[in-house]
């Protein structure tokens, strides 16, 4: 197991100024504490919505690439997702999963199926060109660059602790400045 | 909010509708398969290379899809059935209507009546749409007849300048 800090730090090393991330929940309010930037794109609206709000990123703005930090229990809520990013097969999305078997935003209350569900194996079957899980972060930290200088569509799974119940403030997230602070520094082409 | 009452009995051209599609600018069509528009609409318009069809598995998918493209400032049109707009209610309300994002949706009433007025409908599914758009402070047009399909290219103009969601009610099969 890791821990989602040191997961989203190795992570942030590999990201350039002109990637967009869609980071949900927990997962955002940790991100944009390690790598606040206007391309971090908060606001999705509806549980579960994250990696296609991202597929829409990912056909609009080809030129980029589009990393969509899912929650498991948000990919629950969206599971036909995978579906649908496996045909359109857009090369420029990555969708890593932060697998912690909770929702951890909503009480810390188990997923259904914990522990059992194999989310790497619903994106294989859905059709990503690639999947990887990871368990270790050693081996996290060696590998993420080379995947992120692959064709997508990619699915990673992050096998993560619990980082226990959670209380934040969301109007943050969901407020308007985040959203015309991505906007417009989308338009401006950075 | 706005409201339009149908034309009466003149049919509905799909060839006409998807003009209007094509000539509103839209790239890309995100669709779950409806009877209303299946052969008038969906099936012709998978056979364009523009705009692009994506076919998706749940309406309230194409909702974050369409979100995701009104960001990079390329034009997406959801079509669906009356029953995913119903089913994808939170995610109109969160991301169209609370982020104010041109979220255009045509949306085929299933079993309605041809030149029944959608509130006036038999099917408790149909009569309830126009009232929970209401609620919603969605704006919403009736496409019912050949009358009718000008509307729709100023619907999305209006969607898009306004940054606000639409929504295109086809009351009865497109030819």
């Amino acid at each position: 197991m890791m821990k989602r800090d040191d997961c989203l730090k190795a992570l942030a090393r590999h990201i350039t100024d002109a990637d967009i991330v869609l980071p949900v929940y927990s997962t955002a309010f940790d991100w944009i504490a390690i790598r606040p930037h206007p391309l971090n794109y908060l606001s999705h609206g509806a549980m579960g919505l994250a990696s296609s709000h991202g597929l829409g990123l990912a056909l609009g703005r080809p030129d980029k690439r589009v990393i969509v930090l899912d929650g498991d229990g948000s990919l629950l809520m969206n599971l036909g997702t995978l579906v649908t990013i496996g045909e359109v097969a857009p090369p420029n999305l990555f969708h890593f999963v932060c697998e912690n078997g909770c929702y951890e935003a909503n009480g810390g209350h188990p997923i259904p199926g914990r522990a059992a569900v194999d989310f790497a194996g619903f994106a294989r079957a859905a059709g990503y060109r690639a999947v990887h899980a990871f368990s270790d972060l050693k081996i996290f930290e060696q590998q993420i660059g080379a995947i992120l200088a692959e064709p997508g569509p990619i699915f990673i799974d992050l096998k993560i602790e619990s980082s226990g119940p959670q209380e934040r403030d969301y109007s943050r997230i969901h407020g308007a400045q985040a959203r015309e602070a991505f906007r417009e520094a989308l338009m401006s082409g950075r | 909010m706005q409201q339009h009452a149908g034309a009466e009995g003149h049919g509905l051209v799909g060839s006409r509708i998807i003009g209007e599609i094509t000539a509103s600018g839209i790239e890309f069509v995100v669709s779950v398969p409806d009877i209303t528009t299946s052969e008038g609409l969906l099936r012709p318009l998978a056979q364009l290379k523009t705009p692009r069809l994506i076919r998706v598995c749940k309406e309230d998918e194409g909702i974050g899809i369409c979100a995701g493209l009104a960001y990079c400032g390329r034009r997406a049109l959801l079509l669906i059935q009356h029953t995913g707009l119903l089913d994808s209610i939170n995610a109109i309300r969160g991301v169209a209507v609370e982020y104010s994002l041109p979220i255009c949706m045509m949306v085929g009433l299933l079993q309605k009546e041809p030149d029944v007025a959608p509130r006036r409908s038999k099917r408790y599914g149909v009569r309830i749409v126009e009232p929970i758009l209401e609620a919603m402070d969605v704006p919403y047009h009736e496409i019912e007849g050949d009358a009718d399909i000008p509307k729709i290219r100023s619907a999305i103009e209006d969607a898009y300048a306004g940054s606000h969601p639409v929504v295109l009610l086809i009351g009865r099969r497109p030819s």
